[in-house]
This record gives C-alpha cells, structure tokens and sequence, in this order.
C-alpha cells in the first residue's frame, strides 16, 4: 500500500444558506486508523463528505497527495478512497453479490469491464464481513445489522488505501461492532489501510483510535491520541455530558462513565439522607 | 486483501444472473419481432408470415402484398415497435435514476407537456409534422425542467419529483382538454389520440424523427446503462465510487425526455407503458436485467395493445385505451405496497 496525504486547509463546507464547517484544518494521519466523535448534528458527515470529494467546498480546500481533490477526476479519487455514507440506498431488487461487485466501479472501464481481480476484490470482502452465505439473498430481505454489514463489504471490495466510514456500526450488535472494528484493525495492521470512521460510542473509539478528532459545532475542539484528548473536561465540552473518565480494564484506553441526573454521586448521598 | 482466494461464489452467482439475463432479453426479442411481423399479417386481408417479411425488405414480387404490408400496415407496426422501445426504456431510466418505481415519464408529467404543445401546434397553427415533433420535444424538456427546478432543493429527492410531477401532469392535461374542446377543425378521433394515444394514426414525417431517434439513442442508452447503475445506489454513494453524478444524470433524464417528446409526438401519450415495463421486465430478466429489456417489454405491450385492440375487440380502440387496462390495476397495487414497505418516501 502506498503511503498517502490526505488533509484539508481551511476547509469551509455548507449547504443552500449555512455553512456547517467553517475554517477547518486537519491532517489524516497516514496508515493510522482515525475516529471522529462529536455529537449530533455536529458536521461530523459534512467533514467526512468534503474529504470524499463529495461536496464542493465553499471556502479553502481538500488536498490528496499535493493535489487539490477538485482538480481530480472523480474517477481518480475513488481509486484511492472509499467511503461508506452514513445512510446508503439500495436499490429494488438487487443482490448482495451485485451490491457489493458495484463497489468495483472505479477499477473498471469502458473498455475493462468485469475481471479475475474483481471477483476476488468482491470474495475477499464477503468473507471478510462474515456475508458469503448472504450473497445470492435479496437485499430487502435481510436484517438492519446484515445489511450494514453488507455496505460495508461493498466499501472493502472498492479495495482503496484510504477509507472513510459513516458510523459502520449502527444497527450492528455489541460482538458485530466489536468484529467490524476489529476487522478494520486487521485491514490497517496487515495492509497499511488508512481510516477513519465516525463513531458515538466513545469507549469503542478510544480503544480503537490511533488518533482521534473532537468536533463541535463544524470545529476540531481537541485532537489526538486518545489518551491525551479524552478527559472528563472535553466530553463535558463536546456532548454536555457530566462524566468520569477510568481506564478501560481490557485495552487501558480511557473509559467514559456518564453520570446522568439520577445516578450522580450526590444523588446517592441525598437519598441516604 | 486476500489475492489468493478463489471465488467461486460470487462468479457463479454473477454468471447465472448475467445469463439470465442475456437469455430472457433474446427470447424478448423473439417475441417482439414475432408480434411484429404479426402486426402485418392480420386484417382484412391475411398475409402469410414470409410474403410480409419479403415484401418488408423490398424482396416481394406482389404489387398487392407490398402495398398492404408496406404502405397500410408497416406504419402501425413501426410506430408501435417505436414507441414501446421508446418508452420502455425512458420509463426504466426514470424509475432508475429516481429510485421510486412510480417516477415514470407518463406518470410525472413529461408526456402530457409533450401533448399539450403537440396538440397545441396542431390546433392553433395547423401545423406539419416537423413542427409537431419539435413541439412535442420542446414540451416534454420544458415539462421535465419544471419539475426538476421545483424539486430540486441541494440534490433530487425522487418522491418529491414524483409528488410535484403529478401535480404538472394534472395542470398539462387541463391545457389538453381545453385546447381539444376548443378546435373544432378536429375530428373527433383526432383528438382521441392526444387524450388517450393510439398507433394508428401516426404522421410518416413524425414517425422518421422517433425512429431516427431511437438509432441514436438506444446506443447512447446502451453506455448510459453502467453510469445508470451507479447512480441507482444515490448520489453519495454513486460519487464516493467515482461516477460523474450532476453529468450523468442530466444525460439520462435528456435522454429519457427526448424519448417521450418523440413518441408522443407520433403516438399521442400511450399511458402506463413507461410505467409497468421496467418492472415486468425486471421480472423476467432478474436483477441482472437492463435498459434493453425494458424497451422490447415496452414494445412488447404496445405490440400486443394494438393487435387487441384492431383484431380482437368487436370495434377497433385506441392503443392507450387497452394498456390503461393493463395498467391501471399495476397501479393500484403498487400504490397500495409501495406504502406498506414504507418506500414511498
Ligand atoms: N443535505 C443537507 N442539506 C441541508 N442541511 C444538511 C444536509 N446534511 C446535513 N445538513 C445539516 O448540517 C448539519 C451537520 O450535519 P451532519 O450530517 O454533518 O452531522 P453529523 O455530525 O454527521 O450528525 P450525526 O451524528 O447525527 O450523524 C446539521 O445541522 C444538518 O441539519
Ligand atoms: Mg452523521
């Protein structure tokens, strides 16, 4: 895998009348894999949308090894990164395998269409989310979390060096999450993958961050190894949320425990009382 | 990745549905070309299957034969061959590119605008067939735009332009009705044409500008058929795999438009084809299916709606009159489950 530089200089994205992301600077870390947490509403997609090449940007630019991304065939961009939107469409109708074999767009022409490479791309990807035995299934038929699965493949099978992915793990059940992130370390430990995923739950994305960015309001608030950002001051920042910050018992990354009105330490005492 | 893994699933998965498909579209094929022929055999007078193909290459010897297959029943065949592909593969590419199956050209809207303005050069210019296709056409662009500036807000929802589609075809009709009622140098059975849309009757001029079309136009819908496939999956998804999106689609809705402006030009708005033929088609070629299917069902159905409606019914009706038959109950029902999977939004 070659090494990439992926970053975006002061990087203005919006839509019809408001800017969501304004002046923004980041840097991709190369072959690292990268978690964005912030709450809701935040521009954590609108960031994620406007690496891809997915917006135009209205201030600043996105830049893909020296060269500004607008200036890039869509083509040549989606060679060498993928994303996976937070709320993807299938179409009526079509089959998992087919699905998934769409994710081979960008390495096939007019000219060359549908090769060995390709089958193998789309197999590896299959195996790789545990949906092999889903291939020749309808898409409509099967569950939230299966499904999810299967966009994921389709990301895998466009087989870039950088990937982006909208929350991967909504709709998925606790091991499903804890398998796709770890599949996702895999593909970063064996091949050098870039990634960088969005999350919400914060104990997974400080376990599996290499780096982690905190957005708030279309800003990077605080950025990092997880250990040096996440502290019970900057959750409070980014989500409005009283907590303690412990160390995870299994991987020793920090551990959020949100306090919440009713189980405060204080409540308890009052209740004593 | 893995590059060592066979992968016997997904080729053999992928082979059976490319067979499939390349299958079922020949035997379309077939079938179209068999009905086709049968269009010039049945009438008054019968001809047998290989004098009409004889005489429909120049090769017949009987003066009698080629006029009738030639000049009385060629016409009627052509057009109907022509406008089913026509609308067949415009509806698909509608459906397709919108992502909801009730997005078709008939029923947004874009056919009554072609009729509107076609029945309006007639009416209020008297005019030829050059300037009733160029009516048409423009009526169906200008139609398609409306709807495309109304809906659009940061990208196409496709049930929005199905909702605001609606509500233009409505207001395209009224233009029709009352331009209808108010020329009175129309026969009545004119006029039926621009209501309901029949074979029958078409102009030869307007005729050999749909046909000319479609020449060019069934291999550009051809190439178009892969950007198509990206562009069902929606538009983040379509651009993050590196398809051209804005590009590709104003292409294909041109495409689609420049379609039904022509057959409605020749035809009249022949309702529910571009509506039901992809989805049959669909049906019969498996996922794996394409834009070539949905024209020959198209032509398939205004094939067959024009042999039931000269031959087997006591008096001879409108084309559009049988594949409302046809189509209206499609409607129903797919009204009826659209909302029940929750997909009409
Ligand atoms: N297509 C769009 N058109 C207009 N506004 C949009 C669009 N997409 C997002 N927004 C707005 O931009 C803001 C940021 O949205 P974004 O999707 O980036 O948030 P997010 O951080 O990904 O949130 P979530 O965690 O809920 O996914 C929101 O206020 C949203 O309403
Ligand atoms: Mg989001």
């Amino acid at each position: 895998m070659t090494s990439h530089d992926l970053r975006a200089e002061n990087l203005t994205l919006g839509y019809s009348d408001t800017d969501i992301v304004t002046d923004l600077d980041v840097q991709i870390p190369d072959g690292r894999i990268t978690v964005i947490v912030g709450a809701n509403a935040c521009g954590k997609s609108t960031l994620l949308r406007g690496l891809a090449r997915l917006l135009t940007p209205r201030g600043g630019q996105v830049v893909l090894d020296g060269k500004s991304v607008q200036d890039m065939r869509s083509i040549d961009v989606a060679k060498v990164l993928g994303l996976l939107p937070q709320s993807p469409v299938a179409p009526d109708g079509i089959t998992v395998g087919d699905l998934v074999g769409r994710g081979r767009y960008p390495h096939q022409g007019w000219f060359r269409r549908w090769s060995d490479d390709d089958d193998r791309a789309v197999e590896a990807a299959l195996e790789a989310t545990g949906t092999t035995e889903l291939a020749d299934r309808n898409i409509s038929e099967l569950s939230g979390g299966q499904r999810q699965r299967v966009w994921v493949a389709m990301a895998l099978a466009q087989d870039t060096d950088l990937l982006l992915l909208d929350e991967p793990t909504t709709f998925l059940d606790i091991n499903h999450q804890v398998e796709l992130l770890d599949l996702l370390t895999d593909l970063n430990r064996a091949s050098g993958k870039t990634i960088v995923i969005v999350l919400h739950d914060l104990n997974l994305a400080c376990r599996y961050a290499d780096h982690i960015i905190a957005m708030k309001k279309g800003a990077i608030l605080a950025e990092g190894a997880p250990k040096d950002v996440i502290t019970a001051a900057v959750v409070t920042e980014v989500f409005g949320l009283a907590c303690e910050v412990v160390p995870d018992p299994v991987s020793d990354t920090p551990m959020i425990v949100p306090r919440g009105r009713h189980h405060a330490p204080q409540a308890v005492i009052q209740r004593l009382a | 990745m893995a590059a060592t893994l066979e992968a016997p699933v997904v080729r053999s998965g992928r082979t059976r549905r490319r067979r499939r498909a390349v299958v079922a579209t020949t035997v379309l094929a077939i079938v179209v070309f068999c009905q086709f022929v049968l269009t010039m055999m049945v009438g008054d007078h019968f001809v047998p299957p290989v004098d009409v193909m004889l005489s429909a290459v120049h090769l017949g010897d009987d003066p009698m034969t080629d006029f009738i297959v030639r000049d009385l029943r060629l016409p009627t065949a052509a057009t109907a061959l022509g406008v089913g592909l026509a609308l067949g593969i415009a509806g698909v590419v509608f459906q397709k590119l919108l992502g909801n199956p009730l997005a078709s050209p008939d029923f947004v809207g874009v056919s009554s605008g072609a009729s509107a303005f076609a029945v309006a050069a007639i009416v209020i210019s008297n005019a030829g067939a050059a300037v009733v296709s160029a009516s048409a056409l423009s009526g169906a662009l200008l139609t398609a735009l409306i709807i495309y500036l109304l809906a659009w807000r940061d990208g196409i929802s496709g049930y929005r332009f199905v909702l605001i589609g609606i509500g233009v075809s409505q207001f395209m009709l009224s233009i029709v009705g009352y331009i209808v009622s108010r020329g009175d140098l129309y026969e009545a059975r004119e006029a039926m044409t621009w209501i309901v849309g029949t074979v029958g009757q078409a102009g030869t001029g307007e005729l050999r500008t749909l046909l000319g079309a479609l020449v060019l136009i069934i291999p550009v819908a051809l190439v178009l058929e892969r950007p198509l496939r990206m562009l069902e999956l929606g538009d983040d998804t379509a651009k993050a795999l590196g398809s051209r999106v804005e590009l590709n689609r104003v292409a294909m809705i041109a495409l689609s438009v420049v379609l039904v402006g022509f057959a409605t030009a020749v035809a009249g708005p022949i309702m529910f084809v571009a509506l039901i033929a992809g989805p049959i088609a669909q049906r019969i070629t498996g996922p794996g299916g394409g834009i070539l299917a949905a024209g020959l069902v198209g032509a398939a159905i205004v094939l067959g709606a024009d042999l039931v409606a000269q031959h087997l019914l006591p008096t001879s009706l409108p084309t559009g009159v049988i594949t409302g038959i046809i189509g209206a109950p499609y409607l129903i029902w797919l009204l009826a489950t659209v909302n029940r999977e929750g997909r009409g939004g």
